[in-house]
């Protein structure tokens, strides 16, 4: 085999998986770290309520309100699209993306909260999430930019007498 | 992020907790057209491989937010409403790497 084959050879099949390898350990790193995050800051924010009922329980004297939001844009890693891609021959349930949207969620959701409590409201109510894909704009249709989670919902401030 | 202004309430809820609506002036929206910038794109192709935030896009799309939301208010202002309820968020891509984002809602008079 000579020098230049050899080249070929690591540019046709050794860089990608190289590049599935590397995405595989990175991605799985973040998700870990992610999930961590999102587990501690949760437990943190026990006790603030945050609820998707439009009305309020009777007993709340409520003295100020107003709109707050949290959002995240996430993206899949190259070694989960490649994965998720080779189940959509078979179909069935694509379970490389199911975190992704799970932690997009709950992230979104702690961020609102977060931001409810940190201007100084005590409670969410009606809370609601919406979903929406980035198209990619090199268009070349591989995948997605990304997914966008949003949070929303009107926090409200009570009366404590 | 606190979405709003300081003299017009804004809430998701039909009715504002803790006020009365005394009028209504009828639906308010706002909306504004964004495109990702190039060096944002390649950022983001960039972790794209890694997977995990893509922290460019998501302040994008919360800066953008904040100004649909923004042109609502001022059109309920003009209005002479004190705030807006029942707000609704919505995004359509329009086309390949711009997407409009609008928020809309029903613009009253609270007491």
């Amino acid at each position: 085999m000579s020098g230049g084959q050899a080249l070929d050879l690591f540019f046709n099949i050794g860089f990608p998986i190289a590049l599935l390898v590397f995405a595989y350990l990175i991605g799985s790193l973040i998700e870990r770290r992610h999930f961590a995050s999102i587990r501690k800051r949760e437990s943190a924010l026990r006790g603030f309520p945050v609820t998707t009922f439009e009305r309020l329980p009777a007993q709340w004297r409520v003295s100020n309100a107003g709109l707050v939001s949290g959002s995240i844009v996430v993206s899949l890693d190259y070694f989960k699209r490649v994965i998720a891609g080779l189940r959509a021959i078979v179909g069935g349930r694509v379970k490389t993306y199911e975190p992704l949207l799970e932690r997009a969620r709950r992230e979104a959701l702690l961020r609102m909260a977060e931001n409810a409590r940190r201007d100084g409201y005590d409670a969410v109510v009606n809370v609601r999430l919406e979903t929406s894909r980035l198209a990619n704009a090199a268009g070349n249709g591989n995948g997605t930019a990304g997914v966008e989670m949003l949070a929303f919902g009107t926090a409200v401030k009570l009366d404590r007498r | 992020m606190s979405l709003g202004a300081s003299d017009i309430l804004i809430s998701n809820t039909e009715l504002v907790p803790g006020r009365e609506i005394v009028e209504f002036y009828g639906v308010v929206t706002g909306n504004t057209v964004r495109a990702k910038h190039i060096g944002r794109d390649i950022m983001a192709g960039l972790k794209n491989v890694v997977g995990g935030e893509l922290v460019g896009y998501t302040e994008l799309l919360q800066d953008s937010r904040q100004e649909a939301t923004e042109r609502m208010i001022e059109q309920a202002r003009s209005m002479g409403a004190n705030a807006v309820v029942n707000v609704r968020f919505a995004t359509s891509s329009i086309s390949q790497g711009a997407a409009e984002l609008f928020a809309y809602g029903t613009a009253v008079r609270v007491r």
